[in-house]
């Protein structure tokens, strides 16, 4: 509800509506009384006891941030609110969603991994086994590949879209499990395995090959996110996480790994997730998420009230490591400064960046690109073009910019570049 | 717990680490046959045995139950058979409804385009896009029909592809998809795939 359109009680009508339900002998125990104080915003909160502690805690009323959905389908996918978000990680009821075949309902006590193929020993795993590993916690991104498609394509570049239903599909946690190194060696990974076959327990089987090499380094068996079990719609109770990697390899509802010598070439790595370059190649284990930033603030659909101060914010991420520096350019691409970047800055996580900006008024426009310890630079959208031709959907990580029009009006601005 | 206890035991007997002095250090020489890990991987402290032996070994028949995925080489596919012909009936009661009479009309993904592409594909479909066959087995197994998943038997799935195929243009009507057939079909797009190449780094932009 905005601000402006709460219900007002004058403390003079609050106290008589009060004193009318103390009178009928509605109102038995302190609880009771401080219970219907609550209900009713005083305008003068020093004045009237507060609400009582509670088992769950809710957000502020005023203070209802919602995913973006676009379509109700089995097959969907629904956004973060980036925007208003602060900091770096996301609420877990916030995070980003993709399914292929809708939510399934899985029993932490009939849940089962089993992982077997090139092992000494093929085994089965239930969720207390899994618990009782030596466990690790990991604050990082994740992003699906086909986060920031829709804003590439040249005939058309949308203006009046909010970062949320750009770059939605983006969200940090802290994942907490067990690392997959930790059970490849109970299991005894066998020579000349190399890759692994990750199976989802939803009804799309949603399967996904991985590098070997990868999963060893840094993936984990994950069963908690920001502190409690994992929620339905990121995969409980377990799902596989690959730091920096395409959202969609680390799949959820995680069911079987089986360790393989070869790619399975599964649907969801040739008819989708690949990238046809242009020039009669497709692109194929396109697996890193490249260094990305996006501003936050101020974005569509924000209006600037007044020139003057104004404090740009807003994320970087890199899956190849850390962010290093991210710059601003407030002058549609001419000059760049260096943002303040927020620490800690982690592995394959995302960064606080930010900006103080002095606006003249002026018809504008503000870009961020990234830097991260490969020293990447994120493209602008000609180099990617140049690169990859026009036709690619998945990995668009150019640099994103915003119009900031003399009304304080804010629209995406790519278009006023390309 | 006692119960839980013993079975543990029984668990850590089996795997051969039931007794103090069978407990070696993580990084330890592995198994002959097993890939040394260098080190302790993360998350394990040095101490900590070779084997915690949490969880329980996976028989052979356990393993087949989940183990339903197919590769290109052919891995995976089970017996069984079904032509064009055959495939265009399961086609019609099965599929129609969502991805069109002709495999082209949706509402959902376009099943059929055959015509090939130079430098940028016009569809992305099983026709002109995919590298290999045996996805097809591996996907309509897992996942179609998408609200019945599972619902087709094995002859019935190699059936749908040959119809699949054949409306692509990639199989004659005659034709017959099993183990040894499936595999061997070659996708007209099948070379067109090449590995990601992309590094990061200074001054490179892939
Ligand atoms: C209820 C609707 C529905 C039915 C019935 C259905 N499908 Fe699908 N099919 C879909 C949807 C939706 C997708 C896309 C799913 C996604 O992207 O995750 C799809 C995707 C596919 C794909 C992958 C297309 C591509 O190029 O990636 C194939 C192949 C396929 N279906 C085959 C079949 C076959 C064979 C049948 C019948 C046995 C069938 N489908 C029945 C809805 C359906």
């Amino acid at each position: 509800m905005p601000r402006d359109e709460r219900p007002r009680l004058s403390r003079r009508a609050w106290i008589t509506t009060t004193s009318g339900v103390i009178a009928a002998g509605l109102v038995k125990t302190q609880s009771d009384a401080i219970k219907l104080v609550a209900q009713e915003a005083p305008s003068d909160p020093t004045k009237v006891p507060g609400r009582l502690v509670s088992e769950l805690g809710t957000r502020a009323p005023a203070e209802q941030p919602k995913r973006l959905v676009r379509a109700q389908a089995l097959s969907s996918s629904s956004r973060t609110p980036l925007a208003d978000l602060m900091g770096t990680i996301t609420p877990a009821d916030l995070h980003f969603e993709r399914h292929h075949a809708g939510i399934p309902d899985i029993q932490f006590e009939d849940h089962e991994l089993l992982i077997h193929g090139m092992v000494e020993r093929p085994m089965v795993f239930r969720m207390p086994d899994l618990m009782r590993y030596p466990q690790v916690s990991r604050i990082r991104f994740l992003e699906c590949s086909g986060n920031g498609g829709g804003v590439y394509n040249r005939e058309r570049m949308p203006t009046e879209v909010t970062v949320q239903a750009l770059d939605g599909l983006l969200s940090t946690s802290e994942w907490t499990g067990v690392a997959v190194s930790t059970l490849l060696r109970e299991v005894g990974v066998r020579p000349g395995a190399s890759w692994i076959l990750a199976e989802g327990g939803d009804s799309a089987v949603m399967s996904r090959s991985v590098p070997l090499d990868k999963v060893m380094e840094d993936s984990i068996l994950a069963y908690g996110q920001n502190g409690e079990r994992i929620r339905p719609e990121q995969g409980y109770p377990l799902r596989l996480f690959n730091p920096g990697y395409e959202g969609n390899t680390s799949v959820k509802w995680l069911r079987r790994i089986e360790v393989t010598d070869q790619p399975t070439h599964t649907r969801d790595e040739t008819s989708k997730y690949t990238d046809p370059l242009g020039d009669g190649t497709v692109r194929q284990f396109s697996l890193v998420m490249d260094a990305k930033s996006v501003i936050t603030f101020p974005s569509y659909p924000y209006v600037l009230p007044d020139p003057g101060w104004w404090e740009i914010r807003g994320l970087a991420w890199s899956g190849r490591g850390r962010i290093t520096r991210v710059e601003v350019s407030t002058d549609g691409g001419r000059s760049w400064v260096d943002a303040a970047l927020q620490g800690p800055i982690l592995d394959k996580s995302t960064v606080r960046f930010r900006h103080l900006f002095d606006w003249n008024g002026r018809d504008t426009v503000i870009l961020s690109r990234a830097t991260d310890e490969t020293g990447y630079v994120q493209p602008t959208v000609e180099q990617l073009w140049e690169a990859r031709g026009t036709r690619t959907s998945y990995h668009q990580n150019h640099q994103r910019a915003w119009r900031i029009a003399r009304t304080g009006e804010v629209t995406f601005g790519l278009g006023e570049l390309v | 717990m006692r119960a839980l206890a013993a079975g543990l035991c029984a668990t850590i007997a089996l795997l051969g680490a039931c007794t103090e002095g069978d407990r070696t250090a993580a990084g330890a020489a592995a198994a002959p046959g097993e890939v040394a890990m260098a080190g302790t991987p993360e998350g394990i402290p040095s101490h900590a045995p070779a084997r915690f032996g949490f969880g329980s070994e996976a028989s052979d028949a356990r393993v087949a139950m989940w183990d339903i995925d197919v590769r290109p080489d052919g891995e995976g596919l089970p017996a069984g058979s079904g032509s064009v012909a055959q495939g265009r009936d399961v086609y019609n009661v099965h599929c129609v409804a969502c991805h069109g009479p002709t495999g082209t009309e949706g509402p959902n993904d376009r099943l059929v385009d055959s015509e090939q592409w130079d430098d940028v594909p016009g569809t992305r479909t099983v026709g002109n896009y995919w590298p290999y066959a045996t996805t097809l087995y591996d996907y309509i197994r897992k996942a179609m029909p998408q609200l019945t998943p599972g619902i087709l038997s094995h002859d019935q799935v190699y059936a749908v592809i040959a119809y699949i195929l054949w409306m692509n243009e990639i199989v004659p009507e005659d034709a017959v998809m099993d183990a040894e057939t499936l595999p061997a079909v070659v996708m007209p797009a099948r070379d067109k795939f090449v590995v990601d190449d992309r590094v990061g780094g200074a001054g490179i932009v892939r």
